[in-house]
């Protein structure tokens, strides 16, 4: 069987796959890292969103082997030290999750749309949240906390400056 | 009050392992030795299996077993938890629903075999080499043509395809009939509440495990009420004894009712695991989930309203059809008449209600209970045809219902469909969603939208739930196979902490925050030190589960019950220790002490008193501090409330855009309002999406046409605003002891009609008139009404 | 999925070599092969990965032209095409984020969905697809629902749109798939105006000609009056019936003009 090798969350890793082995498997099976979801297949959901390379992507949607060389991150790399990301707590603080089953990829989504818009408004975010699909919070929340989470980083980039 | 106790917005605990890739769905786990299972599923509607031959696949890579019906030819028919008496005093028509098809097929996704091996991609591969031969039979969808003569029969030993034909309350039908004939005014809708797919983003999964040392059978699944699932899968299919049959529910991705029913593929897993010696495990696709998790709604209705010429309601007839598809899944029976029927007077003094269900058998998947659960699809007919007779008689919509609301000295109200509502205030609900919704500003807005083109609308409704399901005696005189309590357990530990064991599974609403909430304020301790345990028979004794918006009305009542237990033997414990009476014990901030006096004890001396008990009345009372508590509720709770929205629609497209949303509920008392407000939010979404998004389609063969994401369209976030919720109007339910009602359901009951209001609002007026647009309003059935309405 | 064997070559001539092969197939960004395979529909024996070569991305300006190698991601699209804003738009409101970060112009315009985004602008800028073999001109290009001029095995390398003077591109989603239920690309070009529409026909993405007339003689939503598009012809399904794609394309046509200015 090909080996894949990747970045993941840090650490180097390798693995053996088959040609189909998605790279939410190599993830989830491989890795044990099983917080990267699968809500769909096809590709809609976004439960499974990671980061390749620094861009988001939807992880059931992407061979292992088309990672291969890359840096993978997964919600389990978000979380520095113990410490809930400025998103994550945003998320807590807001009651931006019910179930929790789509958290991963919401977090993933907003993580990446703060880097690429560090200011966005509430029809920004909404529209952003296009392939990220939450059955439990009716938004709302989620909404609110990527609102609230842009608020306190740009405070904290005023504060650095 | 500790800080954190009751009312307070506390944050969830359960939240860090979420946010942080941590929590652990049933698909999360993989137990030694694994095996894993491909269901080889119908893709025809209706079918006679003429050949089935697994030999060619049993040699295929990777194969361990492949079962068909015959390897289950002791095993008992998923059960039906409800019977239902027909208004002739006959039992419903109750076929039995095999875990694997047993010679017929009757929709698509009927498991007929399953493939274990030793991976996924095997047993798919081995499903495609097994030899099966169907032939086709009409497939009966449409719920007339499958009572009509002649029709082809789902199930031939049932000789017809109702299941029931029920009449509620059967003595009030010629009343009904009667007032009907003579009134001033009847306005008659004819409507469809759509059958929906559930979608819960987790999908289902199951891992069975078999240990042959002492006859142990696991089931890790995901599921609402893992203690219900032991009990139907053990006594009624599997013939496992409850002490043998250990059932784990573990981290759930949301259910909405999709997730209490017992299934197949669950009894499949337990079973095949002791049958190949080897865990085995099965995960649902989406795909999947769309044609073999239970689907919800599917009524056909015809609503008539009398009324007098003020808009005074005098009787309510309501015909409806409800799709049963293909089998009775675990509570479907119910749904359509007992969870429907009773709640057909609404918010509403109509003095004379008739119901009549008739179920039907389609070759579609099974519908059952999906949030909400009968209560909208009797709310959606009642807040139409009432918003219709507004029209009719030229009254304003808000006018209407108040003139017809129960009134606050009308409670305890015995309405004529059996429910007796023990509290509430319509019009406090109502005063607060028109401050809300800024119903004053309305015209402005409206002539804003006009000026860009656009027909705005306001639409609102009213609804009333009964949850808090439910009293067992009254059910069960109804039908009910089971009681419908709930039970916990409260551990006190040596050193002061405490576990509680409820029965209430959380998949999404917060119990490990909330009841921790509810303990904390009755000791008067920190809520951090209180710990709850569910979602394991092996831990908690027993238990329910959660649906009908039952977790803190009934699994809350029971904790409360069980710490009153043990405060009152700690109280014991305390007098001991101070040598007073125990009638002088007051508890009040994590302290005992003797009333009139200075003394006191910590909640910690009496903990550890009652484990280490050199000084205790070990002749009055036994060590140790632990009481389960089991509560029945004497009758239903009834969260009610006002829902406005707000849309504008495009004449050109159809679209129609929600602008606003604003709910006032009445949940009686509240105990974290985040989470309250969180789960309205979800619900209106929900609601919305019924109304504005969803619907799974059948073609005339059988062929579900919305099988996945692509065709069936999910709520997203730029199809719904931000919500306007409030629940500061509160009259607390009378007879539980937290004077609570329960929130899960109500922002997917008063929201429909909401929705579909507002729309029909916008297209009546500046010469055009639509009466009514079958759900979902989607933008080319908004366009089609508008030209016919205009030519 | 089938089991199949994935290669990941480093050149155009390498893919194109590895293409030749039996049961080959190519994989763009994957973003519509991936489900396919997932649902069992197809079963190549070798996928070729165009991910993993260079010459295939990148976007370049000049001479009036924006052009676009063949495995350039729509986010690349949207944000280095900036000289043609209404194909920037385009590329920006294809799917979602993630989705626009794997899919890939070349991909999309290969699979001619004729429910998808890119066809329309290409038809309606009368852009040149350029493959590792020929040129090919939009109107040659797609030749109905999934079908296009493409040879078996040929790889599109570029593509190359002229900057129209006014552009725009109107969508309605499809409210679950969330591609066009019904979308309208116009451009006006010194030569005329052209007008692409998606979503709508039987027979995949297809210009609007009389639109075209009508808007070259007067550049304005009101020259469409009196003009609506045969729902002959138009897809029919749960989403919406043929009457209705035709009012779309004929309203979505008016919007984009006004909008385009």
């Amino acid at each position: 069987m090909p080996q894949v090798s990747m970045t993941v969350n840090g650490r180097k890793v390798t693995g053996e796959v088959e040609g189909r082995t998605l790279l939410v498997d190599f993830l989830r099976e491989g890795l044990r890292l099983t917080g990267t979801h699968v809500g769909c297949d096809t590709a809609q959901c976004g439960a499974c969103v990671v980061h390749v390379d620094g861009r988001s992507v939807k992880a059931c949607n992407i061979f292992a082997l088309e990672a291969d060389g890359t840096e993978v991150t997964t919600i389990e790399g978000i979380a520095k030290d113990g410490a809930l990301s400025v998103v994550q707590a945003a998320f807590q603080t807001h009651h931006g999750l019910q179930c929790g089953f789509c958290t991963p990829g919401m977090v993933m989504t907003a993580t990446s749309l703060l880097a690429e818009n560090p200011d966005p408004s509430e029809a920004e975010i909404r529209e952003y949240l296009e392939g990220n699909i939450c059955r439990c919070t009716g938004y709302h929340n989620i909404v609110k906390a990527i609102r609230a989470a842009a608020t306190e980083l740009g405070a904290a980039r005023v504060a650095a400056e | 009050m500790p800080d954190g106790g009751i009312g307070a917005s506390n944050k969830r605990r359960e939240d860090v392992r979420f946010l942080t890739g941590k929590g652990r769905y049933t698909d999360d786990f993989n137990r030694p030795d694994q095996t894993y299972v491909w269901f080889l599923r119908s893709d025809v509607a209706h079918g006679r299996i003429r050949k089935l031959d697994i030999s060619a696949a049993e040699q295929m890579p990777g194969v361990v077993k492949i079962f068909t019906a015959a390897d289950f030819a002791s095993a008992g028919g998923i059960p039906a938890g409800w019977m239902v008496t027909d208004r002739f005093g006959q039992p419903m028509k109750e076929p039995k629903h095999p875990i694997l098809a047993e010679g017929k097929v009757r929709h698509v996704g009927d498991p007929i075999a399953a493939v274990v091996a030793e991976t996924r991609a095997q047993a798919r591969d081995a499903a495609e080499a097994i030899e099966l031969d169907i032939e086709e039979l009409p497939a009966v969808v449409d719920m007339r043509a499958a009572l009509a003569d002649g029709a082809s029969l789902v199930h031939e030993e049932a000789g017809t395809n109702l299941c029931y034909d029920w009449g509620f309350v059967e003595d009030n039908r010629d009343a009904v009939d009667a007032a009907i004939k003579a009134a001033p005014h009847v306005t008659t809708l004819e409507l469809v509440n759509n059958r929906l797919v559930p979608n819960a983003m987790e999908p289902r999964a199951a891992i069975g495990e078999y240990d042959a040392a002492d006859d142990q059978h696991t089931l890790y699944t995901t599921s609402q009420n893992p203690h219900v699932i032991r009990l139907l899968m053990g006594a009624f299919v599997l013939g496992i004894p409850e002490q043998k049959l250990r059932v784990v529910a573990p981290d759930v991705g949301g259910g909405f009712g999709s997730k209490i029913f017992h299934y197949a593929e669950e009894a499949f897993v337990t079973a095949a695991a002791k049958a190949v010696g080897r865990p085995v495990k099965w995960t649902s696709t989406r795909s999947e989930a769309f044609m073999s998790d239970a689907h919800g709604r599917d009524h056909v209705t015809r609503i008539e309203l009398a009324t007098d010429l003020q808009g005074k309601f005098l009787a309510i007839r309501s015909t409806t059809l409800a799709n049963m598809g293909a089998y009775l899944s675990t509570f479907a029976p119910s749904i359509p008449t007992y969870l429907h029927g009773t709640l057909m007077a609404g918010n509403y003094t109509t003095p004379l209600i008739y119901v009549n269900v008739r179920a039907v058998f389609t070759n579609t998947v099974p519908v059952d209970a999906y949030r909400g659960a009968g209560r909208p699809e009797a709310t959606f007919q009642l807040e139409r045809v009432v918003d219709k007779a507004a029209r009719e008689l030229g009254i304003d919509p808000i006018e209407i219902r108040r003139k017809n609301f129960v009134k606050p000295d009308q409670y305890p109200y015995q309405t004529p469909v059996a429910v007796n509502y023990d509290t509430g205030n319509y019009d406090a609900t109502m005063d607060k969603l028109v401050e809300i919704a800024d119903v004053a500003g309305f015209p402005a807005r409206k002539a804003e939208s006009a000026a860009r083109g656009k027909l705005r609308g306001l639409g609102i409704s009213s609804y009333i739930e009964a949850c808090g399901i439910a009293p067992s005696n009254l059910v069960g005189q109804l039908g009910a196979r089971a009681g419908l309590y709930e039970a916990a357990t409260v551990r006190v530990n040596p050193t002061g902490g405490i576990t509680v064991f409820t029965g209430s599974h959380s998949h999404g609403q917060g119990h490990e925050t909330t009841f921790p909430q509810v303990v904390a304020s009755m000791l008067g301790i920190d809520p951090g030190q209180i710990e709850i345990s569910h979602g394991d028979t092996a831990k908690v004794p027993f238990g329910m589960g959660t649906y009908g918006s039952r977790s803190l009305a009934v699994g809350g009542s029971a904790i409360v019950k069980a710490m009153d237990k043990i405060i009152a033997k700690a109280k014991k414990i305390a007098a001991h220790l101070m040598e007073a009476s125990e009638a002088d014990i007051e508890l009040k901030d994590g302290r005992f002490s003797v009333a009139g006096t200075d003394r006191s004890v910590a909640w910690t001396d009496v903990t550890l008193a009652a484990y280490v008990p050199h000084n205790y009345p070990l002749e009055q009372i036994e060590p140790g501090l632990e009481e389960t508590a089991f509560y029945d509720p004497s009758n239903f709770t009834y969260p009610a409330g006002c829902y406005a929205c707000e849309v504008e629609v495009d004449p050109e497209t159809g679209v129609v855009s929600v602008l606003g949303f604003a709910a006032a509920d009445d949940f009686g008392n509240v105990v974290n309002p985040m989470i309250v407000e969180g789960q309205v939010h979800g619900g209106i979404a929900q609601g919305i999406g019924q109304a504005m998004l969803e619907a799974a389609g059948y073609d005339a063969d059988g062929q579900l046409v919305t099988g996945s994401y692509m065709d069936y369209a999910m709520p997203r976030s730029n199809d719904v605003p931000s919500y306007k919720v409030d629940h500061s109007c509160v009259t607390p339910c009378t007879h539980n002891p937290l004077g609570v009602k329960g929130c899960g359901e109500a922002g997917a009951i008063g929201s429909p009609p909401a929705f579909v209001n507002a729309v029909l609002d916008a297209l009546n007026g500046g010469g055009i008139a639509v009466d009514h647009i079958n759900m979902p309003l989607t933008p080319s059935r908004v366009w089609a009404a508008i030209q016919a309405a205009r030519a | 999925m089938y089991a199949f064997e994935l290669v990941r070559p480093a050149t155009v001539a390498d893919a194109v070599k590895a293409l030749a092969a039996e049961g080959a197939q190519a994989l763009g960004g994957g973003q519509t092969l991936i489900p396919t395979l997932k649902a069992r529909l197809a079963s190549p024996a070798t996928l070729v990965s165009l991910a993993g070569i260079a010459e295939l991305r990148g976007v370049t300006t000049g001479d009036g032209q924006v052009r676009i190698k063949g495995g350039t991601p729509h986010a690349v699209v949207a944000r280095e095409a900036g000289a043609y804003p209404a194909l920037a738009w385009l590329a920006d409101h294809i799917g979602d984020p993630h989705v626009r970060n794997r899919g890939t112009i070349g991909g999309s315009l290969a699979n001619n969905d004729p429910s998808a985004c890119y066809p329309a602008a290409a038809l309606a800028s009368g852009a040149v697809i350029v493959t590792n073999a020929r040129e090919i001109a939009a109107d040659d290009f797609f030749q109905g629902m999934f079908t296009t001029a493409l040879e078996e095995g040929e790889i599109i390398t570029e593509v190359i749109f002229p900057i129209p003077q006014a552009a725009h591109y109107e969508k309605l989603r499809q409210p679950a798939s969330r591609f066009p239920l019904v979308a309208v690309f116009v451009a006006r070009y010194p030569g005329g105006v052209r007008v692409a529409v998606t979503g709508a026909s039987e027979n995949g993405v297809f210009r609007w000609t009389e639109a075209e007339t009508a808007l070259s003689n007067d550049f304005r939503a009101e020259a469409l009056k009196g003009l609506a598009v045969d729902p002959d012809g138009m897809i029919g399904d749960l989403h919406g019936t043929p009457e209705y794609r035709a009012q779309l394309a004929g309203a979505l046509t008016g919007r984009a003009v006004a909008a385009a200015g």
